[in-house]
């Protein structure tokens, strides 16, 4: 049998921009701190992003406690527990996940995948990061100003967001609003980086549909943010000016504790518009680098390429576009013409279908693989079992009728942490396993990597799956404590009790996998340039970790696309984008 | 770009939509012969333009949600020159001087292009004299409301609240992008007259390929402010 490579071709145009110089550093500031290189500042995010996160974690075993546990523990009261509740939210959505997948996963891999040497603006690229800090350290800082962080939830509805009563009404929503505001500032310095070296950088013979998955779905995820977190900058900026100087733009008249306002005339359901019409594409600014990492994770582990590459390609594009027009269905019990909700339902049930179609090809891709149960890959399908948990809830919560119902309660609460905190986090772990070995040169402890997945994905489904029946009795989200409330069983306590030991379980046993990225560092195995055996360029770099410039003396040429895995006839399982084809392929036999 | 070179000319369709797919479907680059900065100027004014469709999305949704009558702008943005009452004169030059400076913005790229320095810095300078006598404007149209009318974000004795607020944020945010665009247009005049953008080393704001697309990139964005302000005149002031 000949080779059959797909996509395969001996001529790759000649270069159509020369190279640039790039600024090297000298001092060890200049390397590690103000460093300009992407693959640094990827490092910077991620670990500002994980301890962040790690903060909003126990945040969450304070919710839990709380929820198990009524009435033993002090240290929590109503004003703290929503403190908790909006934080956690908040944090774990932007700080975390957006920053992580964009700003880290996006620097390290988009420049190495593409055969760039460097973001196009690295200079940009290094502020990006730091203005990204400074966000994060304002959001810390609400914390401990007077009155404490907002309460507000994570949606910041106005007008309880700044109303007295609402714990952090005068310090904490402004400075979280700051935050934001400086968060979009700088993840627009780095967005506009990465959409840039993507189109414009690229190496000799890399087409867009030679690209790896990964990067298309950073790509788009990078797009939607651009788009949808001006939405969130302009409310920020409203909402502080309604709380500082006394404006109305969302204010409507209000009796507060008895007395009249100065507000008047304002529209809440404006700010609930323009918060969706970012928290929507939001979702899928978490999901889409999932979607992509998660497949090529898949196809890699699995030896086969993946299944319907360009359907993939093209499924990624229209959920980024469908995702502009689905924002109202997070508002069908706000108030809202019938008709539309008839049109915001339609457009969310039709996002089912570029969305079920990935999940047909995630598995096909796994049929007849030749299957590597590595750890990433068992975070690549850990992931693909919650991905459709959370998203066949979806299609419940995207029915009008049904999501009256189910509207507020546990059931909510289940859906979006199945598909949009467990999928990508999964996706995550998975990518960290993945490429750790090519970021430090090691590999990951095998045996505590399996520890740390078994526990985790166990874990989270005995945290969520209680939650959907906990919603359907109606037990509401983000109550401090129920009380004794007639529709509410006994025995919905006991759940709550045993969601909350599964969630301290899965809390600390995240420790094993800080555990294993510390040690691994000095004590893992040499992992070489290639363990995985995987064909995208980030592999193959002459030196691992690759070095400020990433690809040596000479950019790679890519002659194939990157998904090269068990050609017939080919020496090895695998066939790297840059390898040329062989010249005695005998193309009369095809 | 001198170094630019495609792999078979003649085989590249030029022109329409063959041309765009070709463009599209090929390596390295999506948009060819566009410097990186130009488009990464033309991503940011998309998510800009999105800043600004928000803003005034927003202000127009508090313009008909309140039940307060809104200020005749007509009334509220008149001069007494001479006792003569005359409805938005005032606005009528900052449009058009803003409008001029899109002109001189535009000569100042093609004399850019030409590599003639001086006309080029000239026009540049031009642009941002033209730019800050705007904000100038502004802030006199800012004071007379201030001081002279009453208007205050938070109220106004004209009517709806929402008056002032959405009229000091939204063009308070637009001539802070004038502002920051004067800040830059002196900056490209220092640079083009030094010719520093000759020079072909990377540096700040010289762009990485040493050629006159700064100053394009520039434009582009000094265009963008302008367009902006039509808008905002028209949803503002025309209403």
């Amino acid at each position: 049998m000949t080779q059959v490579a797909h996509d395969e071709t001996a001529f790759a145009p000649p270069a159509e921009v020369e190279e640039v110089e790039l600024y090297h550093p000298k001092t060890f500031i200049g390397k590690y701190i103000w460093s300009q290189d992407a693959k640094v500042i990827a490092i910077q995010y991620s670990i500002t992003a994980i301890g962040i996160g790690l903060v909003a974690l126990v945040l969450s075993g304070i919710m839990r406690l709380q929820l198990g546990f009524p009435d033993t523990f002090s240290f929590i009261d109503p004003s703290s527990y929503i403190q908790n509740v909006t934080i956690h939210g908040m944090i774990m959505v932007i700080y975390l996940l957006t920053a992580l997948f964009l700003g880290g996963f996006g620097n390290y891999l988009i420049p190495l995948m593409v055969g760039a040497r460097d973001m196009v603006f690295p200079y940009v690229n290094m502020i990006s990061y730091w203005v990204y800090l400074a966000a994060v350290l304002v959001l810390v800082a609400s914390f401990f100003a007077p009155g404490g962080a907002t309460g507000a939830g994570w949606t910041l509805y106005p007008p309880q967001a700044i109303l007295p009563g609402t714990p952090g009404s005068d310090w904490g929503i402004v400075l979280m609003l700051i935050s934001l505001a400086l968060f979009i500032v700088g993840f627009t310095m780095g967005g506009l980086n990465y959409v840039v070296t993507v189109l414009q950088a690229r190496t000799r013979g890399m087409s867009l549909m030679r690209m790896p998955l990964t990067i298309w779905g950073i790509f788009m995820a990078t797009i939607l943010a651009l788009l949808a977190f001006p939405a969130l900058f302009v409310s920020a900026i409203m909402m502080i000016l309604d709380q500082t100087i006394g404006t109305s733009f969302f204010m409507p008249a209000v009796v507060s504790m008895g007395e009249q306002l100065d507000y008047d005339g304002g529209s809440p359901i404006l700010f609930q518009h323009l918060f969706w019409f970012f928290g929507h594409p939001e979702v899928y600014i978490v999901a889409l680098p999932a979607f992509g990492i998660v497949s090529d994770l898949i196809s890699v582990h699995a030896r086969k390429n993946i299944f319907g590459y360009r359907m993939m390609v093209w499924a990624i594009i229209a959920i980024g576009a469908l995702s502009f027009i689905v924002w109202a269905h997070h508002m069908y019990v706000s108030g809202m013409h019938p008709y539309f909700g008839f049109f915001f339902a339609t457009t969310t049930l039709i996002i089912a279908v570029p969305t079920a179609l990935k999940v047909y090809n995630w598995v096909l891709t796994l049929w007849k693989g030749n299957i590597r149960l590595t750890v990433p890959m068992l975070f690549a399908i850990g992931f693909i079992f919650t991905f459709v948990n959370g998203g066949i809830t979806g299609l419940f919560l995207g029915n009008v009728t049904v999501d009256v119902a189910l509207s507020d309660t546990y059931f909510v609460v289940a859906h979006f942490h199945m598909v949009m905190a467990v999928s990508p986090i999964l996706v995550v772990f998975g990518a960290i396993y993945h490429w750790y070995p090519k970021i430090t040169g090691r590999m990951l402890n095998d045996t505590l990597g399996k520890t740390h997945f078994w526990i985790t994905f166990l874990g989270t489904y005995a945290i969520y799956y209680p939650m959907h029946y906990l919603g359907i009795l109606g037990v509401p989200r983000r109550y401090y404590a129920n009380g004794v409330t007639d529709f509410i069983p006994e025995s919905a306590q006991s759940l709550n009790a045993g969601i909350t030991v599964a969630a301290l379980i899965v809390g600390v046993a995240q420790l094993i996998f800080i555990y294993n990225l510390i040690i691994s560092y000095s004590r893992g195995k040499e992992a070489g340039g290639n363990p995985w055996e995987a064909t995208t360029l980030e592999w193959q770099t002459p030196d691992t970790p690759p070095k400020h410039g990433n690809f040596g003396d000479e950019l790679p040429v890519v002659y194939r696309w990157a998904y090269d895995y068990g050609v017939p006839g080919a020496e090895l399982d695998y066939i790297p984008q840059n390898q040329p084809p062989r010249p005695t392929s005998t193309d009369s036999e095809a | 770009m001198a170094s630019t070179t495609t792999a078979n000319p003649e085989d590249i369709p030029s022109d329409g939509l063959e041309s765009l797919i070709a463009d599209w479907s090929s390596d390295q680059r999506a948009f060819k012969k566009v410097p990186w900065g130009k488009a990464m100027m033309w991503i940011f004014l998309l998510s800009d333009t999105f800043i600004f469709t928000c803003f005034l999305t927003s202000y127009m949704t508090v313009r008909t949600t309140t039940t307060v009558p809104w200020p005749n702008p007509s009334e509220v943005f008149a001069l007494t020159i001479a006792g003569n009452h005359v409805p938005l004169l005032l606005i009528a030059i900052m449009t058009f001087i803003l409008i001029s400076s899109s002109g001189t913005m535009a000569m100042a790229v093609k004399f850019g292009y030409e590599k003639n320095r001086k006309v080029c810095a000239y026009l540049l300078i031009v642009t941002a004299l033209f730019g800050a006598s705007f904000v100038g404007m502004q802030a006199f149209e800012w004071t007379k409301l201030i001081v002279d009318e009453g208007v205050r974000p938070w109220g106004n004795p004209m009517g709806a609240a929402q008056f002032g607020a959405s009229f000091f944020m939204i063009t308070g945010f637009h001539g802070f992008h004038v502002s920051i665009g004067v800040i830059f247009l002196i900056i490209t005049a220092t640079k083009v007259w030094r010719g520093s953008i000759e020079l072909g080393r990377p540096g700040f704001m010289t762009g990485r390929a040493g050629s006159y697309d700064m100053v394009e990139t520039m434009g582009l964005y000094w265009h963008f402010v302008d367009l902006v302000w039509v808008f905002i005149f028209a949803f503002f002031y025309l209403w």
